[in-house]
């Protein structure tokens, strides 16, 4: 148990950050300039990091596998970033942002963590501001809000369906403003494979050039993981082709502790699967469900067109099993539930693994309100269906067209057929209060950490996760570490650890290369993606998880006997990219199977079959699992487990319900 | 349906390319043009041929990424679209597709289809922000904006920076794409204070680069995946003036 200790600081809740910030050891002006932080990834944590520390006076370096830090994935979130700024005076507060949070994410977060988290949700906001992000607004000029799932408050900013585009760049061009000041140096097509330890510290890492093929080697006296999730396990998520698990994972193979692994979030509203060809799911944003209403046939295997089948043959199946929350219940909940009409045989389309989102009531409830305001008397279905597609165009005009432009359906005449997709993953790199790993010196920021959204987490707060960390936790708690490091100077990277950890990769990269087997990377990556997603996605139970392990570790048996990678090492080869990256999956999956299978209760995204209530809710057991699962990596297949065990000194812990 | 490709191949940055043709079977009109190309590159695998390098990343049409010139135009056929978000449907059994990299000086080709860009990013950083540290921000609502400023400065910042707008003129210039941020910012209260030396900044950094001189023929707009209007070259040359004037 010493391994882990969480550092949440003493003191009631309300002050732990305000009293931290305050007694926090402080690095002055002139150290800070001789003090160089590694940072890698380049989305929203990354960015916002690099910049923020490099207008602190730290020596940034930072590095993005993209041609440029712009295209990171945080780029594609499209509905908002949630802030408890009760703009709306409907209610809201930082605790209620707080206790909504540690509620949607099943009760397996840290209450200091997510308390912070609300309290510097505000300011995120004023930072994007500033910075020239074009948030809507209202006609009076202030900003407006949208409702998301697992709240009954509308606290969530938005740029139409482009906010993380918008915030995105608002950050890199705060990063791009450092480099052309000289105090980030940027890193592009460049990808981490090792960090370098000396004397139990993290003091660099290895970096492969990905067009030149060569090894790099860079000192800091930090380094900063911000690399995002590891959707990508399962092959098809709504995740980018390169996002990838690589840098944590090597992290984890040093030493850092790999938190909850099996908490992973499937997404509501995805574009289902088209074909064996597809290569990635698209998301259609949650906001939707705010304004379109999900529903299936009453009738099994109901083959009439969507728009023949009257009002009374319809199962708003939301709406019925949770009154009070309906289409807006959180996303673990509303995935199950499409999932479970699906599997009884109620699904829609070809493939039958479709639900409905339909726009047509708020269309007209939208034309209405727009015929009032246009004082048009007595307007006809066809006026209202004309003014309602007006606003529901100007709300999100670009979702509709990429629906359109995915599958060659209007979903203004055609509702949208939609299905669960993996999205997002709660686990990650485990980080104590400061947002350090178990490795001293070795940070985890946004996505790449474990922290805040406990078993599943609420929409419009993965942006508001990314830009805390950066711009408003890590700048604070990394001067805790390197107050005590001003006395040393920058490690020269001809010393044996380096020497040692470049040879390293080196060796995986020959050993992917000799291989020379029949099959390609995807072809692996395939194999992986249909044993995670058939038994350790939606539904869990042992028996499946324990066949899983053992799929996996068969598939990756063969990946080292059988991959072939064309082209050679030093130069541009993306397969080799990717079978490095896939070499990494396949090891990672086999833990998230272990977790799953280890976690006997169900909760948040996780599902145990065994674990369920009369009528099929999530059934947690909090007697026995109220802790973090922090896995410690022996060899590949062996890991060590440790518990951090959850306090909750303010919200008590209740069976979740959205009825 | 069945289709025969011709695509730009080239080894390195130093050695010269060629087109290469490749037959490629059974294509679904349901897949993207990139997905073809992933049925492909594995077609070449199975062959132990290098596949062919290109440049994908989100594909849902927001990275800015993909950048392939297909038949002559940026992204391809479709209004609006990016590379990624293009799908078969578009094409007919027995068509025959050239696909190349984007050309223009300021890119220069890496391998295959993927060029080097860069050149975007020292234009943002050469001005294309608000200078703001993090924590001095007030709160939000203390800068009313009006709803049009917003909107425009909104419709401006879509650009996701690919370069079509480059491929796409005959002169290889980059005033979309610096436009588009200038209008961003010049439009947004916050943004007036810096806007003389964030424009003369900008449009330095821009002619260093290499890329060419704007001569209105719309070309860019017309292949912008994100349908940014050249109005914003309008408002980016009265910016230029104004701030010379002024200098």
């Amino acid at each position: 148990m010493s391994k882990i200790n969480s550092k949440i600081p003493e003191g009631v809740l309300e002050t732990k950050w305000t009293k931290y910030k305050s007694s926090v050891p402080l690095v002055n002006p002139s150290n800070k300039r001789n003090i160089e932080v590694i940072i890698v990834g380049s989305g929203l944590a990354g960015a916002s990091a690099a910049s923020s520390l490099a207008e602190l006076g730290y020596k940034v370096k930072c590095f993005c596998f993209q041609d440029s830090p712009r295209r990171a994935h945080s780029i594609a979130a499209q509905g908002g970033i949630n802030a408890a700024k009760n703009y709306q005076n409907d209610g809201d507060s930082t605790y209620r942002l707080f206790y909504d949070t540690v509620k949607g994410g099943d009760y397996r977060s840290r209450e200091g963590n997510v308390y912070r988290l609300a309290e510097v949700s505000a300011n995120i906001i004023d930072q994007c501001v500033a910075q020239g992000v074009p948030f809507a607004r209202e006609y009076g000029g202030y900003l407006s809000n949208r409702s998301f799932g697992g709240t009954q408050v509308q606290r969530t900013f938005y740029a139409a369906g482009q906010t993380g585009q918008q915030l995105l760049l608002g950050a890199y061009s705060g990063l791009e403003r450092q480099v052309g000041l000289g105090t980030v140096k940027m890193y592009s097509r460049h990808e981490m494979l090792d960090i370098v330890m000396i004397d139990g510290k993290t003091r660099g890492i290895i970096a492969r050039d990905l067009i030149t093929g060569k090894l790099e080697r860079h000192f800091g006296h930090a380094v900063l993981l911000c690399t995002g999730g590891y959707s990508n396990v399962f092959y098809l998520s709504t995740n980018a082709m390169g996002c990838n698990v690589t840098a944590a994972w090597k992290a984890h193979r040093r030493g850092a502790l790999f938190g909850n692994p099996c908490f992973t979030q499937i997404h509501p509203t995805c574009i289902p699967v088209s074909g064996d060809h597809q290569s990635k799911l698209t998301l259609m944003s949650e906001s939707l469900r705010n304004d379109g209403r999900i529903w299936v046939p009453k009738k099994k295997d109901d083959a009439r067109k969507a728009t023949d089948i009257p009002e009374e043959e319809r199962d708003y199946y939301l709406e019925r099993r949770y009154p009070a929350f309906g289409n807006l219940v959180p996303r673990d909940v509303a995935s199950r539930a499409a999932k479970e009409r699906c599997d009884a045989g109620y699904g829609v389309g070809t493939s039958k693994m479709a639900v409905y989102l339909d726009f047509t009531s708020n269309t007209l409830r939208y034309g209405q309100v727009e015929a009032n305001k246009r004082n048009l008397h007595n307007p006809t279905a066809a006026d209202l269906k004309k003014l309602g597609q007006e606003v529901v165009k100007e709300k999100y005009g670009n979702l509709f067209e990429m629906y359109e432009k995915i599958t060659g359906e209007n979903p203004y005449e055609l509702p949208m057929r939609i299905y669960p997709a993996v999205h997002y993953t709660m686990g990650g790199l485990w980080v104590d209060y400061e947002l350090m790993t178990t490795v001293p010196g070795l940070y985890a920021l946004g996505e790449a950490n474990f922290s805040d959204h406990g078993a599943n987490r609420l929409g419009a707060s993965a942006l508001m996760q990314g830009l805390a960390d950066g711009y408003f936790v890590i700048p604070y708690t990394i001067g805790s570490y390197l107050a005590s490091d001003i006395s040393t100077k920058a490690i020269p990277t001809d010393h044996e650890a380096f020497v040692e950890a470049e040879k390293k990769v080196q060796e995986q990269l020959d050993k992917l290369m000799n291989v020379k087997g029949t099959k390609s990377v995807d072809h692996f990556h395939k194999k992986l993606g249909k044993v995670m997603w058939d038994k350790c996605g939606m539904g869990r139970n042992e028996k499946h998880l324990t066949e899983a392990i053992s799929e996996i570790k068969t598939i990756r048996e063969e990946f080292w006997k059988d991959v072939r990678i064309p082209g050679i090492q030093n130069e541009l080869n993306t397969e080799l990219e990717k079978a490095g990256r896939v070499a990494d999956f396949l090891e990672l999956g086999e833990l998230m199977c272990k977790d799953a299978l280890m976690r006997k209760e169900s909760c948040g995204g996780h599902f145990r079959e065994e674990s369920q209530t009369p009528d099929g809710e999530a059934k947690r057991d909090d007697d026995n699992f109220s802790y973090v699962a922090a896995w410690e990596f022996k060899e590949a297949g062996n890991w060590e487990l440790h518990k951090e065990e959850l306090v909750f000194d303010v919200v008590h812990p209740t069976q979740r319900s959205y009825k | 349906m069945n289709l025969t490709l011709k695509i730009w191949r080239q080894k390195n940055a130093k050695e010269a390319g060629n087109l290469v043709t490749y037959p490629v079977k059974e294509v679904s009109p349901d897949m993207s043009f990139l997905e073809m190309f992933d049925v492909l590159n594995e077609q070449l695998i199975q062959k132990n041929e290098e596949p062919i390098a290109f440049d994908h990343d989100c594909r849902e049409g927001i990275c800015g990424m993909c950048s392939m010139y297909i038949n002559g135009r940026a992204h391809g056929p479709a209004q609006g679209t990016t590379t990624c978000q293009l799908h078969m449907r578009k094409f007919k059994d027995g068509d025959t597709i050239v696909v190349e990299p984007w050309r223009a000086e300021a890119f220069p080709v890496v391998k295959d289809l993927i060029v080097n860009r860069s050149a975007f990013d020292r234009v943002i950083s050469s001005g294309g922000f608000i200078s703001v540290n993090t924590g001095n921000a007030k709160d939000a609502n203390n800068i009313p904006i009006p709803k049009d400023d917003a909107d425009n400065s909104f419709a401006a910042a879509a650009c996701i920076g690919c370069g079509a707008c480059v491929a796409a003129c005959k002169n290889s210039s980059a005033m979309l794409f610096v436009s588009a941020k200038v209008s961003q910012l010049a439009l947004l209260p916050q943004g007036r204070i810096e806007r003389e030396s964030r424009v003369l900044n900008m449009v330095r950094q821009m002619d260093e680069e290499g890329f060419g001189s704007c001569t209105n023929t719309g070309a860019c707009e017309a292949e912008c995946p994100k349908e940014i209007s050249v109005e914003n070259i309008a408002r980016m040359n009265r910016e230029y003036l104004m701030a010379n004037l002024k200098k």
